[in-house]
């Protein structure tokens, strides 16, 4: 089902990072030099994923493609097993994309407090250390490898919070770790009883392995329920969302990225790897409380967007409202619109990276979060200004800019199957409206404030965090072929485990 | 069912190869208490410490010769009724358990040698037999006294562990309880600092441990009036034959000598002494303790569930598993109030009792082998933490309590890392040893523990969360808040404890990425000879 590769590209892109940021952590020098040298690394990280997306053959019958695998524990059953898929590709990309910006984005989020710049060295390792677990927890296709990232990766990123974060960091890095592990622990009973379940032996974690299995309907129903409490915490959805606005309105903008914009999305990323193909009959049981679910997350994540004064808080919001949309298009089952959730996945993340370091560019000018602080700003900082409005349009989906695409395929798609919902859900598109056009009125026009006329607009370095950002928007809003074209054969293959199931259509229809 | 005497004498028969380890773990014993009496103060205690490494290693060598000799020995086959009558069973988890045991030990002597630049010990007092704050107590400071004989003590006590895991029957399982207990009541009461403390740490540690032996004696008497023997294989043989169902004798027998056992693994509600001596005992020993006896114990609490009493489990199997769920339960709720690094690491020493106590309950070979991984990868991360606690110091004396941890992260980054390392592997974070080990004991629980199994699982899993606040609380303290006090400094340790440190630290990591070639030696190790 695999198809192995000659050259570990997967390896490469976990190791180059991996020793990148224990060098940056460690290595005697300046700050800077370490700044410069993790900017590096991950372009030279990125550059290798390039590459790596190069041998990628979109034809190709076998599921995992770039494959690697080794024995690892063979007790446990468990392998070192690498692949990607079209959806964990771009995914995959979109990481290596973010990390480079965010790393640009980040350079004086954590000043030198004369230490020999240990604490900035800290921050920069801890920044590139995010970039093993990205590539992966997106590429691992055995079930226990990618439990070991999934709880692993909550490490790096409680430490970034805590150390790094606002005033309420201490707070917010325990609930984030709390939540998480929670959800771990209970996908954790899951993972060991599901081994049981498949053929067993010294790769019995295997994804291949655990496609496809008969299970009896009650063990799979909690088995898809213990994956799924984890995968719903760390998307997140209502109700269990309430970590999100906490950890990122106290974490640092390039934390707060990274950790929303890529991390989060292996909640629905697992989504589609686990819940739809390795148990089919009880995601169609429990379709319908999970799409309820998803419409609340919607409508409500964009209803106290609307109403928040801290920006960051306002930011996460939109995205527990997004991520009820990518949830709604995976679980409506078509293939428009999972084709369409998975390409919102990569739209969200660029999304909500130029929110949040657009936002954070003025919100380090002001030394304010409070959206009641500002005013005509677009005044002080007309190029900052722009890219946000951009970032800002591109959330709520105009047409021509990236999200649109995403958005009018889970629609589509959708709507065929829960109406209802579909319509409900469609009600964000003035909801987003109001919340981002609300929020650019009261921050950026007006008069122009007293007092600010030594605030500069946008530095060199800032101009190149924002490029990459509104590029992507603009081509990809015109553009989305080449993504789709990626995702699409992915798609197509996860959905056919869902309908060659027998027990889907039966089961499903009865109960 | 009356006992059977031989008919006539027979000698035993001795395999003094499989039996090497232990041989040579108590011949270092005896020579450190020669050495004690004759050898001048001022090199004593580099001699004791030396003797005592030395004796370890060459009983770990003993270990790997006594590999090639399974089997029972010491006693004989009674060719009249066909009895195997054996005292030591020289097997994979005996012989697994006592090399860890002393590598372990190892690890634990050079923690308890640290000397920080004084003249002997600095965990321990110069002079025991003193009352605390009296004239004698600082007469003996300024004379220099040094307390040496705890490296022998240690000696004996780990060879008690060693041969604890090993017995094949009760009498000798009651002789090894007593050989490894009694020195560590005295290693407890010879704290160097708040030394009130450790001498009511070892009262009551002596007392309550009295009691327990006191259960197991009883225990052991009832069971022989159950079956005539003391020996394991007999024992369980006398419980297939009788099929009167519920036999007071032997329910009575069983539940007594579990109390004794689980006492010494702190489960509830056999762990009141617990906090209280891992508080007092001077913390070189208390991790050793909390290393090594966990280690002899489960040894033993395997033998008796699988060989002795497998063929009652259905009668016992019960209040084991209320024992093993109230220890989930208590030491990880109980652990979240604690504001003393060392009671802390106490009640997470219970929650993991419970733990290893869900492996125990798979009755499955698979449980074996996760039992004595979990005791390994447990054993080397509690010795470098409680070594850290050694390390963090205020006006000389150790700094436990956990404000005087406020902000170590940033002064001292090594040393609050390691420690941060290590919480996380308590914690059962993946990429650390906890992690693998705590999957170890569920999964099997899940895969041989049928509905009960999955039960405990969810409940451990329910607690682990639970404790990972409290360890992330330890991590916050650290790294993201101020330091409250400048005066707590982190001392130097020397080479010795650094590399005991590093080990353990290192183990913990390694078990985390690698652990495939432990858990095959622990699978190789699980089956018990009868």
């Amino acid at each position: 089902m695999s198809q192995m590769s000659s050259v570990p590209w997967l390896t490469l892109l976990i190791v180059i990072p991996a020793v990148g940021s224990l060098l940056v952590a460690v290595l005697p020098g300046p700050a800077e030099q370490a700044k410069r040298l993790a900017f590096g690394v991950s372009l030279v990280t990125l550059a290798v994923g390039i590459v790596a997306a190069t041998q990628f053959d979109r034809s190709s019958p076998a599921q995992f493609q770039l494959a690697e695998q080794h024995a690892w524990i063979p007790q446990f059953g468990v392998n070192y097993a690498l692949g990607v898929d079209g959806i964990a590709l771009i995914l995959i990309l979109m990481s290596l994309v973010l990390t480079p910006v965010c790393l640009l984005a980040a350079w004086h989020d954590v000043e030198d407090e004369g230490d020999g710049g240990r604490r900035v060295k800290a921050y920069y390792g801890l920044l590139l250390s995010l970039v093993p677990f990205m590539v992966g927890v997106f590429s691992a296709t055995d079930v226990f490898l990618f439990y070991i990232l999934f709880e692993a990766m909550l490490v790096p990123i409680y430490f970034l919070i805590g150390r790094f974060g606002g005033p309420r960091r201490q707070y917010a890095s325990m609930k984030f770790l709390l939540f998480g592990l929670a959800g771990g622990l209970v996908m954790l009973v899951a993972v060991i009883a599901l081994y049981l379940q498949g053929p067993g032996g010294t790769d019995g974690f295997l994804i291949s392995k655990l496609t496809g299995l008969s299970i009896d309907p009650t063990t799979e129903r909690l088995l898809w329920l213990g994956f799924f409490v984890a995968f719903a915490i760390k998307a997140p959805m209502v109700p269990v969302h309430t970590w999100l606005p906490d950890a990122a309105t106290e974490a640092t903008p390039a934390t707060a990225t990274l950790l929303v914009g890529v991390l989060d999305k292996v909640g629905t990323f697992g989504m589609i790897r686990f819940c739809l193909q390795l148990f089919p009959e009880a995601n169609a049981w429990a379709t319908p409380v999970v799409v309820v679910l998803a419409v609340i997350s919607v409508i409500y994540g964009a209803l106290l967007a609307i109403g928040q004064t801290d920006m960051m808080r306002l930011i996460a919001f939109t995205s527990i409202s997004h991520f009820g949309f990518i949830v709604l298009g995976i679980f409506a089952l078509t293939n428009t619109s999972t084709a369409g959730a998975a390409l919102y996945m990569l739209n969200h993340g660029f999304a909500t990276a130029g929110l949040f370091l657009f936002a954070a560019m003025f919100i380090k000018r002001r030394g304010s979060k409070r959206i009641p602080d500002f005013g005509g700003w677009q005044r002080v900082t007309p190029g900052i200004a722009g890219a946000f409005l951009v970032a800002g349009l591109s959330t709520l989906a105009l047409p021509g800019l990236s999200s649109f695409v995403s958005e009018f395929l889970v629609m589509v798609g959708a709507f065929g199957v829960f109406p209802a919902g579909t319509v409900i859900a469609c009600l964000v598109i003035i909801l987003a409206s109001m919340y981002i056009l609300l929020w650019y009125k009261r921050v950026m026009t007006g008069p122009k404030p007293e007092g600010l006329s030594h605030i500069k607009d946008w530095s060199v370095r800032e101009k190149w965090v924002a490029a990459p950002l509104i590029g992507f928007f603009v081509v990809f809003g015109l553009f989305p072929k080449p993504a789709l074209d990626v995702i699409n054969p992915a798609v197509d293959k996860t959905l056919s485990y869902v309908q060659a199931n027998p027990a889907t259509l039966a089961e499903g229809s009865t109960k | 069912m009356t006992a059977l005497a031989p008919a006539a004498f027979q000698q035993a028969n001795i395999d003094y190869l499989a039996v090497l380890p232990l041989l040579i773990v108590f011949g270092t014993a005896l020579v450190g208490v020669l050495v004690e009496a004759f050898m001048p103060r001022t090199h004593r205690h580099t001699v004791q410490a030396t003797i005592a490494v030395v004796g370890l290693v060459l009983g770990f060598v003993g270990v790997i010769i006594a590999t090639g000799h399974q089997g029972l020995t010491m006693g004989f086959a009674d060719g009249a009724t066909g009895r195997r009558l054996f005292s030591l069973a020289i097997d994979g988890p005996a012989l697994f358990m006592q090399g860890s045991i002393v590598l372990l030990g190892i690890l634990g002597i050079l923690t308890m040698a640290e000397r920080f630049g004084g003249v002997g010990s600095d965990a321990f007092t110069p002079s025991g037999a003193s009352t605390p704050g009296s004239a004698i107590e600082a007469a003996s400071t300024r004379a220099g006294l040094i307390t040496s004989e705890v490296f022998p003590l240690t000696i004996f006590a780990i060879g008690g562990m060693m041969l604890f895991p090993t017995v094949n029957d009760l009498i000798g399982m009651f002789v090894a309880l007593e050989v490894l207990s009694l020195p560590l009541y005295i290693l407890s009461g010879l704290a160097r600092r708040r030394r009130l403390l450790s001498q009511e740490a070892a009262l009551k540690y002596f007392l309550l441990g009295a009691f327990s032996s006191a259960f197991f004696l009883f225990g052991t008497a009832l069971l022989y009036g159950y079956a005539g023997s003391v020996y394991f294989p007999d024992l369980s043989a006398a419980i297939t034959q009788n099929q009167l169902g519920l036999n007071p004798l032997l329910l009575g027998g069983a539940f007594l000598v579990f109390v004794g056992l689980l006492f010494k693994v702190n489960s509830v509600p056999f762990h009141g002494w617990t906090p209280d001596v891992y508080q007092g005992a001077p913390s070189p020993v208390t991790g050793f303790m909390a290393a090594c006896t966990k280690a002899a114990a489960f040894g033993a609490i395997l033998r008796l569930a699988y060989v002795g009493l497998d063929t009652a489990a259905w009668q016992w199997q019960n209040g084991v598993i209320i024992v093993a769920v109230l220890t989930m339960i208590v030491g990880s709720v109980l652990s979240v109030a604690q504001t003393d690094m060392k009671r802390l690491l106490a009640y997470s020493s219970i929650a993991h009792a419970g733990f290893i106590l869900v492996g125990v309950l798979s009755f499955d070979r698979s449980g074996v082998s996760s039992v004595l991984f979990y005791v390994v990868t447990y054993g080397f991360s509690i010795i470098a933490a409680f070594a850290l606690v050694t390390l963090v110091r205020q006006d000389g004396g150790e700094a436990t309590h956990l404000s005087q941890w406020a902000g170590l992260g940033k002064k001292h980054p090594i040393v609050a890392g390691t420690m941060a390392f290590l919480m996380l592997a308590f914690a059962g974070i993946p990429l650390t040893s906890g992690f693998v080990a705590k999957f170890a004991v569920f999964a099997a629980a899940i895969h041989a523990g049928g509905s009960t199994g999955l039960a405990l699982v969810i409940i451990g899993a329910a607690c682990s969360a639970i404790t990972v606040f409290v360890y992330a609380r330890v991590i916050v303290l650290m790294f993201f808040s101020e330091p409250a006090d400048d005066s707590v400094e982190v001392v130097i340790p020397s080479a010795a404890m650094t590399f005991s440190i590093a080990i353990g630290t290192l183990v913990t990591l390694a078990l985390g990425i690698v652990p495939a070639s432990l858990l095959d030696l622990a699978d190789r190790a699980s089956q018990f000879v009868r």
